[in-house]
């Protein structure tokens, strides 16, 4: 932490100054659990979040995409383990769509585990006794970062639609200010899943002297058609809700929970694969012995979706559902290269691992052997691996074995190559 | 896609032809043992194309770069002259279009290593003369229908394929089914009887 950057700094709500060793009693201070979570909360969070954060004043302003300045901005992060002393040790994880920084820790709101401490904490795959592992929420999103629940300095109310549209390469500007604020000069390695994915492609593509490795899992170099027809599905959702308010629901005191919780269960589904949805549900009927012939939901999948709808209501901004899936729409790494993929690649120096699913329909297997041969055609290292998993494009997150004995063989000859680890 | 058994005799020849300290594609490459081996004694920088996902994912998680990838299909994605060897060891028998895998690791490499089981060994030809069937050996131990190796040569064949695509065959080294080398100063037809396998320096 450079002491000069100290001001801006604001551990938000307890107003403590983070100090080199914040990292751990951050993720101390924010296991509490919170089983009661109401919405109420979770726009709190968006204002005032259960993490650290940097406010990135008139002196720094974010060139965004759209040609819009965004000053002032902030980004909130969770941190774990220790940086080295020479600041080499860092790697950064990058969140999904409806992911946040609470990769590796409670969940303020939830009360939920971090949703990958599969993969992340002492003696993981990616071992927090040995690496600086950082997840900041992103630009737009809900969990603390600048995003529409976050107050606009210029009218003293929430952006609502006022924020200008955010992209996955404005995510990762932002993300890079970060880690140059906290003094690191390169990343050991970035991480990610799905949009998490996408960050980690632009990370490599236009900062690829500040990523060493770069693991990019169950993602694409450009949404597909298909998928910004299921994104574009849920955004109408959420604003034929009556109670969107036109995006400015915040000051009415309204909620759209119909609207989003319909786009969550239309996204959900595409997370899945027909296999996992048969054999977690089939036509199983929910808590009745027989068909009502009516309309609730006597199959175990419309109560389970509907779970899903819900409980996401509760931890999620409406209108930063609409941002995040415009910046997924938006990406299209090629495109800004000429159409041509591996331009985006020329020269890089990095070290790539992509990982797929089988049964990945969402960002299926020839997504990720684009970006392969792409890395191939510019002559740089990579690995590629399809993995073998019935669950769907939320694999990534899930308990698979394969997955881990990959990244933990990538991620330690890596660093066996950047002098982490004896040779 | 390495479809011989084990031990690869062939991989301390073909370790013995890189140079240290060069960039090496391993078509085909298996669990990665040959690629491992080359970065460990000859301090290469390795990638590895390979078809079977076991492999690629063994590979990778032993730390080295591959990907999942047909040598048929997907050669076509490397740059011309990427790196200094392009080495096919006992792959190109598997392939569909054993000349147009030659020519691309050609383009690809400036020089191309090739091991390949000869279909010339005597063995060989006495099983097919005194049995009358397709041979089935100990190091060859498929039968016809089931076989990977859809493309069978003999070293005298190879010889001439390289001719065809106008490679420069910079040396040549002929094993005996002990895995010893046999003479070199012998004629193709000598290797061609008494190698049991056959491993080429090619270069454009």
């Amino acid at each position: 932490m450079e002491p000069g950057c100290r001001e801006q700094l604001d551990f938000a709500r307890t107003a403590t100054i983070p100090t080199r060793d914040h990292a751990l009693n951050c993720a101390d201070m924010t296991k509490i659990s919170r089983p009661t979570a109401k919405k109420a909360q979770q726009s709190q969070e968006a204002t005032n979040p259960h993490s650290p954060v940097v406010d990135f004043g008139a002196g720094k302003p974010l060139h965004l995409d759209s040609g819009v300045s965004l000053s002032p901005f902030r980004i909130a992060y969770q941190s774990y383990g220790e940086l080295n002393a020479d600041k080499s040790n860092a790697i950064l994880v990058c969140h999904a769509l409806t992911g946040d920084q609470h990769v590796a820790n409670v969940h303020p709101v939830t009360g939920k585990p971090g949703w990958w401490e599969l993969l992340i904490g002492p003696g993981k795959p990616i071992d927090t006794d040995r690496y600086f592992v950082l997840c900041s929420n992103v630009l737009g999103g809900c969990l603390g970062s600048t995003g529409p629940a976050s107050i606009n300095p210029e009218t003293g109310k929430a952006y609502a639609l006022d924020l200008p549209i955010i992209t996955i390469a404005d995510m990762v500007r932002a993300q890079a200010m970060l880690i140059e604020h906290l003094g690191i000069k390169q990343l050991f390695a970035v991480i990610g899943g799905s949009m998490g994915g996408m960050q980690v492609l632009e990370w490599a593509s236009s900062h690829s002297d500040k990523v060493f490795a770069a693991v990019a899992i169950a993602t694409g170099a450009r949404h597909s058609s298909q998928n910004i027809a299921f994104h574009e599905v849920g955004r109408q959702a959420v604003m034929a809700d009556p109670d969107w308010k036109e995006g400015r629901y915040l000051e009415a005191g309204t909620v759209p929970r119909k609207g989003l919780s319909v786009a969550r269960m239309a996204a959900h589904i595409t997370y899945l694969s027909e296999t996992a949805l048969h054999n977690k549900f089939g036509r199983n009927l929910q808590d009745r012995q027989k068909l009502t012939f009516g309309f609730d939901a006597d199959f175990q999948i419309e109560s389970y979706l509907r779970h899903q709808g819900t409980t996401f209501v509760e931890r999620f901004d409406p209108n930063s559902y609409l941002y995040m899936t415009r910046a997924m729409d938006y990406f299209d790494l090629a495109a800004e290269h000429g159409g041509r993929l591996a331009d985006a690649f020329a020269g890089s120096k990095t070290r790539f691992c992509i990982v797929s699913f089988t049964s990945d329909w969402l960002f299926p297997t020839g997504e990720s052997r684009t970006v392969a041969h792409a890395l191939n055609a510019a002559g740089a290292s990579v690995s590629f691996v399809e993995i073998e998993s019935d669950r769907g494009h939320d694999s990534f997150l899930l308990d698979e074995p394969e997955m881990f004995s990959t990244i933990t063989g990538f991620i330690r000859s890596a660093a066996r190559a950047r002098g982490l680890l004896p040779s | 896609m390495s479809v011989n058994v084990h031990p690869r005799v062939d991989f301390a020849v073909i370790a013995s032809l890189v140079e240290p300290g060069s960039r090496v594609l391993d078509v085909g490459c298996g669990d990665g043992e040959l690629l491992e081996l080359l970065q460990s004694t000859k301090d290469v920088d390795g990638r590895g194309v390979e078809l079977s996902q076991k492999g690629v994912n063994e590979s990778v998680a032993r730390g080295l770069s591959v990907i999942q990838g047909d040598a048929d299909s997907d050669l076509k994605y490397y740059p011309d002259g990427g790196f200094d060897y392009v080495i096919l060891s006992q792959t190109l028998q598997a392939t569909r279009n054993p000349k147009n895998v030659l020519t691309e690791l050609l383009r690809i490499g400036e020089k191309a290593i090739v091991s390949f089981p000869n279909f010339g060994h005597w063995r060989v030809r006495a099983s097919l003369a005194v049995n009358g069937r397709m041979p089935v050996t100990k190091d060859l131990p498929y039968s016809w229908y089931d076989t990977p190796n859809i493309h069978f040569c003999t070293i005298n064949d190879f010889v001439d394929m390289t001719k065809e695509v106008g490679a420069v065959v910079e040396s040549a080294v002929a094993l005996n089914a002990l895995g010893e080398r046999l003479g070199f100063n012998m004629p193709w037809g000598f290797w061609n009887l008494f190698g049991q396998q056959a491993v080429f320096l090619l270069k454009r």
